[in-house]
């Protein structure tokens, strides 16, 4: 069952995860926690209590100096003229076709420094790409300098805020700062992927077992568990927050997936642009829609979806919703499907299993 | 974990008691706790055949799907059908109230081929490691 452990990456707090219990699961190349006590259970720490996961497998790129900030507005869709210092959006590298390369968190830290975090499974993909489109600006993967750990969950800013010298209410949604938890040097971002309220806290990689025990202990009188990454997928999907690899790939563009506002059609120029304007002028083929189950089955990425004998798209992700006790599924379905009310059907096991398209997010705090 | 002594083990994890000619087939600890969560099942009717080592139904975690192959051949007589409402029994108590399906064996010689409790449980130590 260990075939591969010799080449699997771990992460700074992987043993902390042995001695908790963990059940590791292979995460493009790394060993990743899975699971504690249970996704069920974990997933409903995090939507009525408190989360704490270890997301170090996520990679950090950061543009340095003069051309920085113009080398990251023309290779991400978002605007960075938007952001000031100490404040985040959620953006992505396209293709020139409009297809994504990758969807990232982009920290304008200051003028000449900002620091984009990546999917784990792109690491080495998006620095090639970033390193080919630098626009003058240096670009170092700073991968291995960080660990990250996300606290998720309505008591999060409870459990954090008696440990930390950063005054957590001047930190908006999307904000992060510089400071220190349990004394030790962390940065601190007011973000996560899990539809519920939460901190994202980069750190040292030697700091990271001590931040972790420190931000447990602190949150044990409020609930918290630590959680895996099967509750992170169960609780990003009822948010319908997209994965890489599943909503999103080299083959689909942010605006068939729903995201076109974050793509900044009015920013004088980034890479993608040309592709993304034609097909915003002319509109796309094909949608992504939540589905939800109206017959007994869990939809799964690659199941097709049928109206009548035709095969009208696929699922991408789909699980049973813990939350709300249904199955639920996202996929891309051709723009005649994609209407809210919509019948359609998902074929589990060669069965046509009745579904119907539903507003997105499925859940929302 | 459990490894009840009364009960045969088949390699994919289904555990089989049998009672005269017919046997009760299920999922066995081990399996339920690799499983995790289970959400979903989907079983045979009364009176579908089944054939040993031929996957008869489908248990689903939050996760992942996974088949269930019958350890032995024969008839559908009986079917848990407080399972699909259920299915978190199959986790809770895999040798009772999580029991799957009874079959009427066509060749109780099959039963040769399933391991004892004591051989079980060193398989899934080898398993495991």
């Amino acid at each position: 069952m260990n075939d591969g452990g010799a080449t699997m990456r771990h992460t700074p707090l992987y043993a902390v995860h042995q001695a908790l219990g963990a059940r590791f699961v292979d995460f493009g190349g790394w060993e990743m926690p899975v699971q504690y006590s249970g996704i069920l259970d974990e997933h409903q720490a995090v939507r009525e209590r408190a989360g704490l996961f270890d997301v170090s497998h996520m990679g950090e790129i950061e543009l340095r100096g003069p051309h920085a900030l113009a080398a990251a507005q023309a290779l991400t869709v978002n605007d960075l003229g938007r952001l000031r210092d100490g404040q985040a959006q959620y953006s992505m590298l396209c293709l020139p076709t409009g297809g994504v390369v990758d969807d990232i968190m982009v920290h304008r830290i200051h003028s000449e420094r900002v620091l984009l975090c990546v999917n784990a499974s792109n690491i080495d993909k998006d620095f090639a790409w970033i390193g080919e489109h630098r626009y003058g600006a240096e670009v170092v993967n700073r991968s291995d300098d960080f660990a990250l750990l996300a606290l998720q969950g309505p008591r999060a800013t409870a459990i954090l805020t008696p440990l930390t010298n950063v005054p957590l209410a001047d930190v908006p949604p999307f904000g992060f700062a510089e400071g220190r938890i349990a004394g030790r040097r962390a940065l601190i971002a007011h973000t996560g992927y899990t539809g519920e309220d939460g901190w994202e806290i980069y750190c040292a990689p030697p700091e990271a077992t001590a931040l972790w025990e420190a931000l447990l202990a602190a949150g044990a009188p409020h609930g918290i568990q630590p959680a895996g990454l099967g509750a992170r997928d169960t609780l990003r999907l009822e948010r319908a927050l997209p994965l890489y690899g599943h909503e999103l790939t080299e083959e689909t563009t942010p605006l068939e997936a729903g995201l076109a506002w974050v793509v900044r059609l009015h920013k004088p120029s980034f890479i993608g642009r040309d592709a993304l304007q034609r097909q915003r002028a002319t509109g796309t083929s094909r949608q992504l829609v939540g589905l939800t189950m109206t017959e007994p089955g869990i939809p799964r990425q690659g199941y097709p979806i049928r109206h009548g004998s035709e095969v009208v798209g696929a699922v991408t992700s789909g699980t049973k919703s813990p939350t709300l006790g249904k199955a639920i599924g996202l996929g891309y379905v051709a723009n005649a499907w994609k209407e809210v009310g919509t019948a359609l059907a998902v074929e589990i096991r060669g069965r046509a299993v009745g579904a119907t398209v539903v507003q997105l997010p499925f859940y929302k705090r | 974990m459990e490894f009840p002594e009364d009960l045969k083990y088949s390699k994919e994890h289904e555990w089989v008691l049998v009672e005269g000619n017919v046997a009760t087939i299920g999922i066995t600890d081990y399996a339920q706790e690799q499983l995790g969560d289970i959400v979903f099942v989907e079983l045979p009717a009364v009176g579908d055949k089944v054939s040993k080592e031929d996957a008869f139904g489908v248990v689903e975690s939050v996760k992942a799907v996974s088949d269930i192959y019958a350890p032995v051949s024969g008839k559908v007589v009986e079917v848990n059908d407080d399972l699909p409402d259920n299915p978190e029994m199959l986790n809770e108590d895999p040798y009772g109230d999580g029991w799957i399906i009874k079959v009427e064996m066509n060749d109780p010689e099959e039963l040769q081929d399933l391991l004892n409790a004591t051989e079980y449980e060193e398989y899934v130590a080898e398993e495991k490691e």
